[in-house]
């Protein structure tokens, strides 16, 4: 659905996006990390058709954005970084203007409003202007904007930047209920929101993709993958017990009684681990596999030297 | 066209969403008052035209249209909404004449509603209505034209005042180009053909004959020009410059 083909972006000596290129499927939702400054929302503007590429191009549904930008930005629905709108209009008549540019008239945008309303529980705001509208209410109306249409292909900068815990989930159960129909990509910063609503995980880092898997298989990176994690009255005799398992790399006290046991080259070691410390009957008051931490591989990646080939 | 007309819908409603339409109307009416009655003499004449109105018009337009058009790009630049603007299935020319045409009709409704000096003359005296007609035309075509110059270096910059002052500076090369002073200031460079060419090109010499009610079809021509040149110029600087 969406085709990116080996696309730059420069802004004179400087390169935000150095030949990038992946594609996305309708039903995948792409989580796009990288830390600031990285490229993410240069690419995205690129997309969507808002910034020419300098070189190489994105495609929508077979359309090339440089060649048929209009043709591309009727399929797309787009929510940029800070959901910039007009200030003085009220988030009605932002609606009813995004429905005429979409080209609905009458009772058809009159329910695709009131269904965009209703998505993003926009109902007791819709009198304001949006310049008194909170953070929260005002990325939900450019939610709203982007989903009039019930486009085949989302983009989303930072969609619950600024909400709290409730709208967040929210949010990201919206876009779960969405997730069957169309091709999504989101950026964020918040590394437990891939886990929660993506199927595959982007991480770009000085413009270039460093890494491109699902958030579990990016999980799995991590030097905490498939470690256990132990709270235990007696530290020092489980220390010892743990550090004679052979597939156990290293054993890590993490305070409060409590142990880490990295796992080597990943390998599962929870039964090895449970079977001798119940032979050598030590107290565990608690024992926990760990999946590994998407913040842990996100900053190992996106802080190692870039390979230039 | 509908995509021009759904636009101009959205910035016209802006426009009355805030104060500038207010303020600017009654700044505009009350400008033309004190032009017309005190600096322009209207009752010491004692013809039966609007001569004393018009004249002051290009001298009004210099930094009231600037002050009008100075938002339309800039604060859309500014603030990030250029970015929603152009990702919508909206080319830069149906965003560009969208708006230039909310902003032209809007100093129409201004220009409209000096009519109680149209009334208070016809009241006076027996003036040629045809002639005022034409020169309220010509009063129009004018402004069109400082707004195309004014949207067009709001396009070029994030910040309104630099767009004001130079949107208010081109358009008084426009007004003042052909006069005497310009003229004899650039002397030598000046003479002849170059003397001709720019009084040409000055907007008082369009608009002196239309404010006396003489509508020449070369005038007219002028204004459309003008303003096809400038919007034309707006577009390239809105996919040029867009996300600068």
């Amino acid at each position: 659905m969406i085709e990116i083909d080996h696309i730059s972006k420069t802004f004179g000596p400087i390169t935000a996006v150095d030949d990038v290129s992946f594609n996305v499927a309708k039903g995948e939702v792409l989580g796009f990390l990288g830390p600031n400054g990285a490229g993410k929302s240069t690419t995205m503007k690129m997309i969507t058709g808002f910034l020419p590429p300098s070189s190489g191009t994105a495609r929508v549904a077979g359309f090339d954005v440089r060649r048929d930008p209009i043709a591309v930005k009727r399929r797309v629905g787009y929510l940029p970084e800070g959901a910039p709108m007009w200030p003085d209009m009220t988030a009605e008549a932002f609606l009813a203007f995004i429905a005429r540019v979409r080209g609905f008239g009458g009772a058809d945008a009159e329910t695709r409003i009131a269904t965009a309303i209703r998505r993003t529980q926009l109902a007791d705001v819709l009198q304001q202007p949006i310049e008194t509208l909170s953070k929260g209410f005002k990325r939900r109306l450019g939610l709203a904007q982007a989903l009039l249409h019930d486009p085949e292909v989302l983009i989303l900068d930072e969609p619950t930047d600024g909400l709290d815990p409730n709208q967040k989930h929210e949010v990201r159960e919206l876009i779960r209920s969405m997730a069957g129909t169309k091709a999504i990509i989101i950026s964020t910063h918040i590394l437990e929101e891939v886990e929660a609503v993506c199927s595959r995980a982007i991480i770009i880092a000085a413009g270039r993709i460093v890494a491109d898997e699902t958030p579990a298989g990016l999980a799995a990176r991590s030097r905490r993958h498939n470690g256990v994690l132990l709270a235990t009255r007696t530290p020092d005799k489980v220390r010892a017990v743990l550090k004679s398992l052979p597939d156990v790399a290293e054993v890590t006290s993490e305070g409060d009684g409590r142990l880490f046991a990295g796992a080597k080259n990943g390998a599962s070691i929870i039964t090895q681990v449970s079977t001798a410390l119940r032979e050598a009957d030590a107290e565990i008051e608690q024992i926990t596999v760990e999946q590994g931490r998407l913040d842990e591989v996100f900053r190992e990646i996106t802080t190692r030297q870039p390979a230039h080939a | 066209m509908h995509n021009v007309v759904t636009v101009f819908r959205r910035e016209m409603a802006s426009y009355f969403a805030t104060p500038v339409a207010y303020v600017f109307i009654v700044i505009f009416l009350a400008l033309n008052g004190v032009m017309t009655f005190y600096v322009g003499n209207f009752f010491e004449r004692n013809q039966a035209d609007l001569a004393a109105f018009f004249s002051f018009h290009p001298w009004l337009y210099l930094f009231l249209i600037p002050a009008l058009s100075m938002r339309l790009w800039a604060e859309e630049r500014r603030t990030g909404t250029i970015e929603l603007s152009m990702t919508l299935p909206l080319t830069a020319g149906q965003l560009v004449i969208g708006k230039f045409l909310a902003a032209w009709a809007f100093t129409g409704i201004a220009l409209a509603l000096t009519f109680p000096i149209w009334l208070t003359v016809n009241y006076l005296g027996d003036p040629d209505n045809g002639a005022i007609l034409a020169a309220y035309l010509g009063s129009l075509l004018m402004a069109g034209g400082f707004l195309a110059v004014g949207s067009f270096v709001s396009a070029l910059t994030k910040n309104q005042v630099i767009a004001f002052v130079i949107a208010a500076t081109l358009c008084f090369f426009l007004v003042a180009m052909g006069s005497t002073i310009v003229l004899t200031v650039l002397g030598e460079l000046a003479s002849g053909n170059v003397a001709d060419f720019l009084r040409s090109l000055s907007v008082m010499n369009h608009f002196s004959d239309i404010s006396k009610g003489v509508v020449d079809f070369r005038d007219a021509v002028y204004f459309a020009a003008l303003i096809c040149l400038f919007l034309f110029l707006n577009v390239v600087a809105i996919d040029r410059l867009k996300a600068a």
